[in-house]
């Protein structure tokens, strides 16, 4: 082997190559070890023997070193093929011997081997990154307050060995690094060091006492000073800012308890709902402190009759809420600190009056902006969370090593009660059972050898027959198709599937449309009844409002039926794979709940609204908010029946009539879109009643408790692995896409082209609530006609559509090129994978040259010893 | 919270923070649960930084170990002397680590270890096998461990020694998306 290597020593790259590795301090170090190592050994009777080696050996190595990378390639490409066959059968026997110590100790001192080893290397490679990261930001500190130490040199590269003044160097130099940091990053380095936190407070310590050494020595500027108190002011407020929210975190034993017992895919279930409140919460207080604050602080001059409360309300929200600031039609249209009261309605909308010299505030042009803000910025973070968690959930390249992820990161350690443990470990070993099979097929079908793997399958399935569902979806995936390729026989079976799976779509198709269907007409029907009798209502309002109630119960009722239908049908079918089954399930439910939401808004967006007079409203939008009131509080109450008929009494059956030892398990898909469902519903009434979300955030705390209860009494830990990141990408989307993007079309459908009630609420008395803006823009001309301008302005930029064509066209744009970026980027990730896999033969490659170096050598030498001892 | 000034300075509270993932509240819930594994040793007073260490067997009987499988590696690989007695600093940085917002990467070094039996700072076949009879709790057979082991170390192993170095190990870690929720303990 060394004279295959030898015939390169001509190449003229060779003399600059002999540098290289002197260059990376990590080699150097490890031939420095080596030596080291071996000086130890040569207490031993061959120690001038020995001595002799390593000095060869490192020569020898560094003539071997520089003929890798692309001289090796070279070399293989160019030279004969023969000879490289026959270098790799040496290779592959020399393997097999297994490698002397030697070259085993070169090996596990290899720079990248030597990464998270000592606290030395550690060190240095923090301090690497703490450089790399100075010399991005560059910018921010000024070169001469560096102490000349920390200046990054090729010295400091130098050739020290690894010992411990070696490593007190380099400390010093990270806590140079670090001290030139900005704080923020600072703190990110310091917390990411996988080192003990006494070793991190001991170099915190020194950065501190080092910044205050320079702080004292330089007579600091005013300017700087004044930063640097604002800087330490600034961190203490931010740390107490966050203990505060830390504190704010609500249910954080509760959340413990429930990821004890059932890990971390009911826990997601919590932790959305979680989220769900904290949009919520966000909302309610945009809405609470630019709407209903100063609507309250002004009551409206309007005689309200008082109805006594009945507790009714509670149920149907109207009533004697119908005329608070819980719906649209009690706010005003006027600018809010009025001094003169007790005008007219219709001319209200001029009123900026020229007594009211104190701050005013404009009431329809608050409404029509709060509500805009809190779904943009609402629309952000959702977006910005969504990407978030597709970053995490799907990387770029897929991965095909799946047993490997099964081992090191199938084990949920949050999961702390001992049967959901036994529980897992379970899972886990048939998980392994099942892919090792599975594995093992592929290898057969590799072969072609169809009987082995007939036989392997059918044992596969015995395996994985107590838990169906517990394949993993890439095998899964890759099992069907395995079944595809030698079952051609098999046609009829899976047209027989198909068949089923046929049927079952359309009977939930065709369950959906006719639901929706009944929801029309029911709706149509009650519509006409009210037309026909709402004088004889307005005697007895309980009942007009009894009947009201009948609406959203059927519609909850279809929630709550038609999923369970999904679900029987679904039993029905065979599924290759449980993310395929559990994606269909989703659909279904979605599908269902999309068409439901979509008959409803058309019953009050184009029935109600157009012809609300007919049915003796005088306020169209403050009804559509109560209905959406009593939606959600239908979905409340049919989720407690769920949770008391589906999960407590189903468990008791099970326990007391079936003398099964199995609770239900908690369906996280179904119960999230529930939340998702009531979700859109709140977001869609913002606009019409601006404390809904008030109400909503109640509805979910109830829940969370509610469901926290039952799933601890009732439930039992999940059979399935979870696959919890993927599926909270996924809910997160739906929140994101079909709820918050209709609930968002829908109010921006009403604000624009929809007329509002002539008689009540902030737009009374214009063509639409859009125009509230520019009728804004008249009467400031009209005060203040220096401001024209501005209208004109208005008129020009929002009222024309170019500028949204434009602005649409960046945002595309903008896109476009992120994708492009991101394209980019799985090709660099493609490449520099395949980097380094070659990297990794190069060094198999280099390894043996050195084995058999020094096995050459020590024959060499054992030849020189005999030769000796014969003389 | 009128005791928090005796327990820690305003500075070690600050240093705390600057080193762990964990708020002023936090570091100070955590104190308590640590000293109440054994009140008589550990003071009520940190200022003057006693020399306290709890034995292994008190740390591993927190409900949050006490069923885990590889609760004495955990111990072992965050304790100072590799045995698993606890400083306070060794105990924060135990959970601050496991605790939600530390990164991939650090977690991913530390869960190399703790997954690295015989400490040569490699996951060789024997840790492999360790690892697996743990996690199925000896179900397994010795063939299909042994058969496991061989497709992990093909299926991970970049640079073919036969063995998982911290960077194949990393490498594997960032395509495992359930990987940062799983290894995480709530306190």
């Amino acid at each position: 082997m060394a004279r295959n290597v030898n015939f390169d020593l001509s190449h003229p790259l060779m003399e600059a190559g002999l540098e290289s590795p002197a260059d990376e301090e990590g080699v150097h170090d490890s031939f420095q070890q080596l030596i080291a190592e071996h000086a130890d050994n040569g207490a031993a009777s061959s120690a001038l023997e020995l001595q002799q080696l390593q000095s060869d050996l490192v020569e020898e190595s560094q003539d071997n070193i520089p003929l890798c990378g692309p001289e090796h390639e070279h070399r293989r490409q160019g030279a004969s093929d023969l000879e490289c066959d026959g270098g790799e059968r040496e290779m592959d026997q020399i393997q097999g011997e297994g490698w002397s110590s030697d070259t085993l100790k070169i090996l596990s001192s290899m720079p990248s081997r030597t990464i998270g080893r000592n606290r030395g290397a550690i060190i240095s490679q923090y301090c690497n990154k703490t450089l790399k990261l100075r010399r991005r930001r560059q910018t921010r500190p000024s070169i001469r307050d560096f102490s000349p130490s920390s200046r990054p040199s090729i010295r400091s590269y130098g050739m020290e060995g690894d010992t411990i003044d070696a490593e007190v160097s380099k400390r010093e130099r990270l806590v140079n690094n670090l001290q030139n940091l900005p704080v923020s990053d600072r703190v990110r380095m310091l917390r990411g060091m996988p080192l003990s936190v006494a070793e991190k407070k001991e170099i915190r310590n020194l950065v501190m006492q080092k910044e205050k050494r320079i702080l004292s020595n330089k007579r600091l500027s005013c300017y700087s000073q004044l930063k640097y108190y604002i800087i330490i002011a600034a961190r203490k407020s931010w740390y107490s800012w966050l203990s505060f929210l830390h504190s704010l975190q609500p249910w954080q034993t509760l959340l413990k308890r429930v990821s004890g017992r059932f890990g971390t895919g009911v826990l997601s279930y919590f932790l959305f709902l979680k989220t769900l409140v904290f949009f919520n919460v966000f909302l309610f207080l945009v809405t609470g402190a630019f709407l209903v604050l100063p609507q309250a602080v002004h009551p409206p001059d309007e005689a309200t009759e008082t109805r006594s409360f009945s507790g009714l309300e509670l149920l149907t929200g109207a009533g004697s809420f119908s005329h608070t600031v819980m719906y649209y039609g009690y706010y005003t249209n006027y600018t809010l600190p009025r001094s003169s009261r007790g005008e007219g309605r219709g001319q209200n909308a001029s009123a900026l009056s020229s007594d009211s010299q104190q701050f005013s505030y404009n009431m329809p042009l608050a409404y029509f902006f709060t509500i805009g803000m809190a779904f943009f910025i609402t629309c952000i973070i959702l977006v910005y969370s969504m990407s978030k968690t597709f970053g995490r959930s799907f990387r770029i390249n897929k991965s095909n090593s799946i047993l490997t992820m099964k081992t090191f990161s199938s084990w949920d350690f949050k999961v702390i009660k001992k049967k959901s443990v036994q529980i897992m470990s379970e899972n886990i070993c048939t998980q392994l059972k099942v892919s090792m099979q599975t594995n093992m097929i592929l290898v057969h079908i590799v072969d072609a050898d169809w009987q082995e793997c007939a036989d392997l399958k059918h044992s596969l399935w015995s395996v994985s027959l107590p838990h169906t569902t517990l394949l993993l979806p890439p095998h899964q995936e890759l099992l069907a198709e395995l079944t595809q390729k030698n079952t051609k026989s098999t046609f009829c079976k899976r047209f027989c599937r198909q068949m089923v799976h046929g049927v079952a779509w359309t009977i939930c198709i065709a369950s959906t449309t006719g639901c929706m269907a009944g929801v029309y007409y029911f709706s149509e029907f009650i519509h006409k009844d009210l037309q026909q009798n709402y004088r004889k209502f307005e005697v007895y309002p309980l009942m007009k409002e009894a009947r009201l109630l009948s609406l959203p119960t059927v519609v909850s009722l279809i929630n709550l039926l038609l999923p369970a239908l999904f679900n029987v049908v679904a039993w029905m079918e065979i599924y290759e794979s449980p993310s395929v089954f559990a994606y269909v399930a989703i659909g279904r439910n979605l599908m269902l709940k999309t068409s439901m939401l979509g008959v409803l808004c058309f019953h009050w967006l184009g029935r109600v609204a157009p012809e609300y007079k007919s049915i003796g409203l005088t306020c169209w939008e403050s009804f559509v908010g109560e209905e959406l009131y009593r939606f959600l509080l239908m979905d409340f109450i049919f989720t407690l029946l769920d949770t008391l008929f589906g999960e407590l009494l189903w468990r008791l059956f099970s326990e007391k009539v079936l003398k099964k030892k199995r609770k239900p398990v908690f369906d996280i898909a179904r119960n999230v879109l529930d939340l998702i469902y009531g979700q859109t519903l709140a977001w869609l009434g913002v606009l019409f009643s601006p404390l809904l979300p008030a109400v909503q955030i109640l509805k979910l705390f109830l829940v969370f408790y509610i469901k926290m209860s039952s799933v601890m009494m009732n439930c039992q830990a999940p059979r399935k692995p979870y696959r919890a990141s993927q599926m909270t990408t996924i809910f997160i989307t739906l929140l994101c896409i079909p709820s918050l993007l209709g609930a968002s079309v829908c109010v921006t459908y009403t604000m624009w082209s929809i007329t509002p009630s002539t008689s009540c609420g902030p737009f009374r008395g214009l063509s639409t609530m859009f125009k509230a803006g520019k009728h804004w823009m008249k009467i400031l001309e009209k005060d203040n006609p220096k401001l024209s301008v501005l209208s004109k302005a208005h008129t020009y930029f929002v009222e024309n559509p170019f500028f949204l064509f434009v602005g649409a066209g960046i945002f595309l744009i903008v896109i476009y090129f992120h994708s492009q970026v991101v394209d980019g980027q799985r090709k660099i990730i493609s490449l520099l994978q395949d980097q380094i896999q070659n990297e990794g033969e190069d060094k198999k490659f280099l390894i043996n040259q050195l084995q058999s170096v020094h096995k050459q050598k020590q024959d060499a030498g054992k030849r020189l010893k005999s030769q000796d001892s014969t003389c | 919270m009128g005791n928090k000034q005796t327990i820690f300075t305003a500075q070690q509270l600050d240093a705390y923070q600057d080193c762990t993932y964990f708020t002023r509240k936090e570091i100070l819930r955590l104190f308590y649960r640590y000293r109440d594994l054994a009140p008589q040793l550990v003071p009520l007073d940190y200022t003057n930084h006693p020399d306290v260490k709890l034995p292994y067997e008190l740390i591993g009987s927190m409900p949050e170990l006490k069923d885990n499988p590889f609760r004495q590696r955990i111990a072992e690989v965050f304790s100072e002397d590799g045995e698993g007695n606890m400083t306070l600093d060794d105990f924060l940085d135990m959970f601050s680590v496991l605790s939600e917002m530390a990164p991939r990467d650090l977690k991913a070094y530390y869960a190399f270890k703790i997954y690295d039996f015989n400490n040569d700072d490699f996951i060789c076949k024997s840790d492999l096998e360790k690892t697996l009879n743990k996690l199925t709790r000896n179900e397994l057979t010795e063939d299909e461990v042994r058969m496991v082991c061989e497709k992990v170390i093909d299926e991970a192993d970049l640079d073919n020694d036969g063995r998982l170095s911290l960077e194949d190990f990393q490498h594997m870690i960032v395509r495992a998306p359930d990987f940062l929720s799983t290894f995480h303990i709530r306190i």
